[in-house]
């Protein structure tokens, strides 16, 4: 047993109400740059629908994740290490931005600026890559949102399959939902996996993957590998950008960027503690869908004694090992059961987990459109959310689904008896398994949400690691070629540094190319 | 031999080997984060994949070819019965067929940095010329095989393999060896040396990468860095 620890995340889609106010503050903070303007280290799409860049679940198209070869082993489904480096001029895997969106601005100086004539002036969009006027922007980052957009484009939705093709339209009547996405900080990264150069890697005190970005070479593996399509190609810089998990805040124990500002309250940070010995037997268990289980089984109780001497043997800090207690990531996923990965089955072992919305069973379920099942209302009859979600978050099994769904149900309908009627609705719970104490537990972390219950994040201690006294006077963090001592202010020697200053775009038309 | 010979290829190679290497140390020991492909694909993919893969597969077989053609030496090939007329032929077989790959590969990568916006916009000035420069010095090339056919005796082939072997060996009076091969060779010869003077200061210093991610083969395939 090789205990390491992660700072792991739930997002509870219950509660999201699609907002954007993670992605805006992530991008304000992280991606507000050129070269990565299109990128999203976090963005919320709107289910059903293809998704950003354009059907990034759909793997025939993308090659993304691994695959089992036929001796058992895993290898990435783009190819071997061979078939990856014999790619490397021309990788047959890679998403054209298009497939993102061609990033725009608009000309706004023209409303102000415009001469006087009959009809108002109009801001016409601008590339933010060549600087020329755009005739019409086709796409988006979040074109589909809200279910706009045309039903022939949205119902190209992977997670449709083995559902019937004609239930789409009806599906979307009663059914929809926000998916907020960002890297998934996986177990075991293809993108990682993917990389010649090995410039990408995960670290072993939080499990953040980081893409370094001196070592970055640009070979763009990564990019195709990961089956979330969460590395991003800067073309400016010519490096691989993704999530950083915010990492200079989570060393300093605060919650990431899209956490802190999520006004529905519905992620939570908290350590999980696993065993690294086991990844490789987890990712490669046969059946797709046993891959959900296989991930929960590798992953450890904090408060088992054994554990514990393991864990500390290994260096793990104490405070970190009382968070990983009172962890809310690990009381959703391994205590309750309500929360799952994000397509488990491609093999990554995804550390971003999500807890199934009940809206949209709730709503029918008050409408009289389904059975009950004693006293909550019976899932199972609403078989294609059931499907779909399974698809989405268990590999395509349906019963952890149908399990986490009827305790949130149950949870309502004890509270409801608790708090309404005056006499706590035990019945319901014995019909899920869950004890009163267990459901008052996750009544306080799931609807009261406090900040405290939320993130448990415990400081890095980097002054155990690093002689401080050496790092003084040295770079901290920063974008681009920041650190280097050889750079000069416009220019270098060899080619123009990058700019580590926001550019304003609504000057590019205006801009000269120069870099 | 005049002053300007002696220097082009007694000295100038010796210069261009020097800022090749030195340079080449120094930005990738200062400036990493500009080391790198730079690759344009993902603006636009469209071309890129024929014309990249023809590019570098004839630039790879060329590259790997002169250092073999060049610095082999003579008796070497000869005791594998290899006369040196039938070496000459197989060079410029190889060679053409090489050339003419990479000549198709390069015309389709030059028009579409040229004539898309995207990749235009995109495209340091740096960029087009040592595409310009490489095309130029693959064109000289591929028209000194025409002078080669008229002397299929090989005796100008052995007098460029004596003066490259010269310079790397690091012996002196290299330059005599090639004082009368025709002026296309010499031509060749300094824009070929100048590719490596230029090296060090464009995008082709991800080559060195390049090579260096063969050890990617033997690599495990994640990397968990540890604390510190």
């Amino acid at each position: 047993m090789k205990v390491r620890a992660q700072i792991a995340m739930v997002l509870n889609l219950d509660k999201c109400i699609g907002c954007h106010t993670c992605s805006i503050t992530c991008k304000n903070v992280w991606t507000a740059r050129e070269g990565v303007e299109y990128t999203w280290f976090n963005n919320v799409e709107s289910k059903p629908g293809i998704g950003y860049p354009k059907q990034w679940e759909n793997q025939d198209v993308w090659n993304g994740g691994w695959k089992l070869k036929g001796d058992g082993k895993l290898e990435p489904r783009q190819g071997s290490k061979l078939k990856i480096l014999a790619n490397i001029f021309g990788n047959p895997n890679l998403p054209e931005i298009d497939d993102y969106y061609e990033p725009f601005t608009y000309d706004y100086q023209h409303l102000q600026k415009a001469p006087l004539s009959e009809t108002p002036p109009t801001a016409r969009p601008i590339s933010a890559i060549t600087g020329r006027t755009m005739d019409k922007i086709h796409w988006g980052p979040n074109w589909e949102d809200d279910l706009g957009g045309e039903f022939a484009s949205r119902s190209r939705d992977k997670n449709f399959d083995n559902v019937q093709k004609e239930m789409h339209s009806t599906f979307e009547n009663t059914f929809l939902m926000y998916l907020p996405r960002l890297c998934e900080h996986c177990l075991n990264p293809t993108c990682v996996a993917s990389c010649p150069s090995g410039s990408i890697y995960k670290r072993e005190e939080d499990g953040i993957v980081l893409v370094d970005q001196d070592k970055c070479r640009g070979w763009r593996m990564c990019i195709s590998g990961c089956p979330y399509k969460k590395i991003y190609y800067n073309w400016k810089s010519g490096k691989a950008e993704k999530c950083i998990f915010c990492y200079p805040r989570i060393e300093a124990g605060q919650p990431t960027v899209c956490s802190e500002s999520c006004v529905g309250r519905i992620r939570y940070l908290g350590v999980i503690l696993y065993d690294a010995d086991r990844i490789e037997e987890a990712a490669s268990v046969t059946d797709p869908k046993e891959l959900y289980e296989a991930q929960l089984k590798i992953f450890l109780d904090p408060s088992d004694p054994e554990v514990i001497a393991a864990a500390r043997a290994e260096g793990i800090p104490e405070a970190w090992l009382d968070a990983a207690v009172k962890s809310p990531v690990y009381k959703m996923a391994i205590d309750w059961k309500i929360a799952f990965p994000l397509h488990p089955e491609y093999r990554t072992l995804p550390m971003v987990w999500y807890v199934p919305p009940l809206s949209p069973i709730q709503a029918a379920a008050e409408s009289g459109q389904m059975g009950m099942n004693g006293i909550i209302p019976d899932t199972k009859s609403l078989r294609i959310p059931i499907t779909y979600l399974a698809n989405l978050l268990t590999g395509g099994k349906e019963k952890p689904v149908i399990t986490a769904l009827d305790r949130l149900l149950a949870m309502r309908a004890y509270m409801r008896g608790k708090s309404v009627d005056g006499v706590p609705n035990t019945a319901a719970l014995d019909q899920v398994g869950l004890t009163s104490a267990q459901a008052d537990e996750m009544y306080r972390y799931l609807a009261i949400a406090n900040y405290e219950d939320r993130f448990v994040i415990p400081s890095t201690h980097r002054e155990e690691t690093i002689n401080t006294f050496e790092e003084k006077s040295s770079c901290g963090f920063t974008f681009g070629n920041g650190c280097s001592d050889g750079v000069t202010p416009k220019t270098s020697l060899f080619g123009n540094r990058r700019n580590a200053v926001p550019v304003d775009l609504s000057q590019l038309h205006a801009k000269k190319k120069t870099s | 031999m005049s002053y300007l010979h002696n220097f082009m290829f007694g000295i100038y190679p010796y210069v261009a080997l020097s800022v090749f290497l030195l340079g080449s140390l120094v930005r990738f020991d200062r400036e990493q984060y500009t080391w790198k492909s730079d690759s344009s694909q993902l603006l636009r993919t469209k071309q890129l994949r024929l014309g990249s893969n023809l590019f570098h597969i004839g630039i790879l077989f060329l590259f790997f070819g002169h250092m073999m053609g060049l610095l082999t030496p003579h008796w070497l090939y000869e005791s594998f019965g290899l006369s040196t007329p039938n070496k000459q032929m197989l060079a410029i077989i190889s060679g053409g067929t090489a050339g003419l790959l990479c000549f198709a590969g390069v015309a389709i990568l030059l028009h579409r940095r040229l004539t898309d916006p995207r990749i235009r916009a995109t495209s340091k000035p740096m960029d087009i010329f040592i595409m310009l420069w490489i095309l130029a010095t693959l064109l000289l090339g591929l028209i000194s095989i025409l002078f080669s056919l008229q002397h299929s005796e090989g005796g100008v082939m052995l007098a460029l393999g004596a003066w490259a072997q010269h310079i790397v060996t690091l012996r002196g009076g290299a330059a005599e060896y090639i004082l009368d091969v025709p002026t296309i060779y010499k031509i060749h010869l300094f824009f070929g040396m100048t590719l490596f003077v230029l090296f060090p200061f464009s995008r082709l210093v991800h080559v060195w990468s390049g090579f260096a991610s063969v050890g990617y083969m033997t690599r495990a395939w994640q990397l968990v860095r540890p604390r510190g």
